[in-house]
């Protein structure tokens, strides 16, 4: 198996305070990770540690694969209440913006505007390409963003919660679509949906103050605990059905 | 129409037409970075420090444009450096240089023995005394600003509208920052002369929010607001010069109208 990303005892944080303690995380090709935790639990720190946006306080942070070049292997989805809803851009460059992940903004723009006609097209909107980013619905906005984070054909993809603001009929549809992408590449993705996370995802890592991954993707009650809170329990069955544990 | 022509034919009238042009190109690049990007604040922290820098060049005899970009670069930089490296908020950071400056230009030429006779024209601007050295001041800003933006259009577009998704694409964003915070600046200090300090804000925000009612793009609201900035100063200069009011004030005024009236439209 291919490894992409390696946390080695990292901790991640801001101004010297850890968020997040001793991570070990090994990310392959092929990975589908789930990351559930509490807010504020370090979920969005643990993604811009992978990311290269925070450096590991200790421990390391090896990205395999790209050291001929100074490509970063990353497409990004982030939290879409960040974006400036008022800015003034097309969707269409929007997207293209993602070109510069891969490093080369000098290089073929017309590569790069085909690729972007193409994602749009794949995602269903390239009648609103030209559109203002802030006029769209929030389930074309993801998938705007989906296609920035996928133009520079990313190595692992990365999505902040892509599920907010959206309708449960586009979120059926991400999720599927996230399912053919990962024949590609690997996945790592926030979510607060458990059910829908655990459905789709291979692995689930839980992450509060600490990140505990186990590969699989049953969500245990070890995992669980990090809630500290009463909490459905997902198992997979024939039909996939939830168990509610009880109160402390 | 007769004596508007005769107008062209006066010294005086073809420089304020000139810095007219200059002006609205620097001033529709530069305003539409800092509305899109949300720093209007910043940029009046900058031009107000500005002042402090002509009186101090009005109190020790050097060029007050000299000493309004030393104090004006220096704000800039101090502005961006003190908010992520002294861990104090950006709008108090703001708030102190602009009252630094203001309260050193008020202290210098106060003690500056005699008159300044300028110094009114620093503060409400006057664009019918443009000198020819001043022309060529704008037009080399003119120069600075379509390169940077030209050669570098997409790198400035994409971390203003996404910062963090360009340092994940490791751009050097902190350079760009540094480098456009300068130019933000040197367009200020440059284009004084038009409006006076006290306006020049309007300069940059006005013919972009104009700009914005008819689009959501970039690059268009470059273009746009650089027109809407041409046609306020026009208009403006020949109201003040048929009404006999301070040019400054007729520009920014003309503007707001032409903003106010496209605005109702719009509602239609």
């Amino acid at each position: 198996m291919d490894l992409i990303v390696e946390l080695k005892k990292a901790d991640l944080g801001y101004d010297k305070n850890p968020v997040l303690e001793e991570v070990n995380l090994q990310v392959f090709k092929n990975d589908f990770i789930g990351v559930i935790g509490p807010n504020g639990g370090g979920k969005t720190t643990l993604l811009k540690g992978i990311i290269g946006l925070l450096k590991p306080l200790k421990g390391t942070i090896t990205y395999h694969n790209h050291s001929t070049t100074n490509r970063r292997p990353f497409g990004y989805l982030p939290q879409v209440r960040h974006i400036d809803k008022k800015f003034p851009i097309t969707v269409f460059d929007v997207v293209r913006s993602g070109a510069m992940m891969s490093g080369d903004l000098f290089q073929s723009k017309k590569q790069e505007k085909e690729r972007a006609e193409k994602l749009l097209a794949e995602m269903g909107i390239s009648e609103i390409r030209n559109r203002a980013i802030g006029d769209l619905s929030g389930g074309q906005m993801q998938r705007a963003f989906l296609c920035r984070a996928l133009i520079s054909n990313p190595q692992l993809l990365i999505l902040d919660e892509p599920d907010t603001f959206v309708d449960n009929k586009f979120e059926g549809e991400l999720y599927e679509k996230l399912k053919l992408l990962n024949k590609e590449m690997a996945i790592i993705l926030v979510s607060h949906d458990l059910g829908t996370i655990s459905t789709y995802v291979k692995t689930i890592a839980c992450v509060n103050r600490q990140v505990h991954y186990h590969r699989s993707n049953k969500i245990t009650n070890s995992q669980l605990e990090a809630y500290r809170c009463p909490i459905q329990i997902i198992t997979h069955g024939v039909v996939p059905h939830t168990v509610l544990k009880s109160h402390p | 129409m007769q004596e508007l022509l005769q107008l062209f034919s006066y010294d005086f009238f073809q420089k304020a037409f000139l810095s007219a042009i200059l002006a609205s190109i620097s001033c529709g690049i530069v305003g539409t970075y800092i509305v899109s990007r949300r720093i209007v604040f910043i940029s009046g922290g900058i031009t107000h420090a500005s002042f402090g820098g002509i009186g101090l060049a009005f109190f020790l005899g050097f060029s007050p444009v000299l000493g309004a970009v030393i104090f004006a670069v220096v704000a800039a930089l101090g502005i961006q450096f003190f908010t992520h490296k002294g861990n104090l908020r950006e709008d108090s950071s703001i708030a102190i240089w602009w009252s630094f400056g203001m309260a050193l230009g008020i202290i210098f030429t106060f003690i500056t023995p005699g008159y300044t006779p300028n110094l009114m024209s620093f503060l409400f601007g006057n664009i019918l005394t443009v000198s020819t050295a001043e022309i060529w001041m704008m037009l080399s800003l003119d120069l600075l600003v379509v390169l940077f933006f030209g050669l570098f259009y997409r790198q400035i577009l994409y971390i203003a509208f996404d910062e963090e998704f360009a340092r994940a694409a490791q751009l050097p964003v902190t350079l760009y920052n540094y480098l456009l915070i300068v130019i933000i600046a040197l367009t200020v200090v440059f284009n004084i002369r038009v409006v006076g300090i006290i306006l020049i804000l309007s300069l940059l925000t006005l013919p972009q929010a104009t700009a914005n009612l008819f689009t959501r793009d970039f690059k268009s609201m470059i273009l746009l607001s650089t027109f809407f900035a041409f046609v306020g100063t026009m208009s403006g200069l020949l109201i003040s010069y048929f009404a006999d009011i301070p040019s400054g004030a007729a520009i920014i005024f003309t503007m707001i109208v032409i903003f106010g009236i496209l605005r109702l439209i719009r509602c239609f």
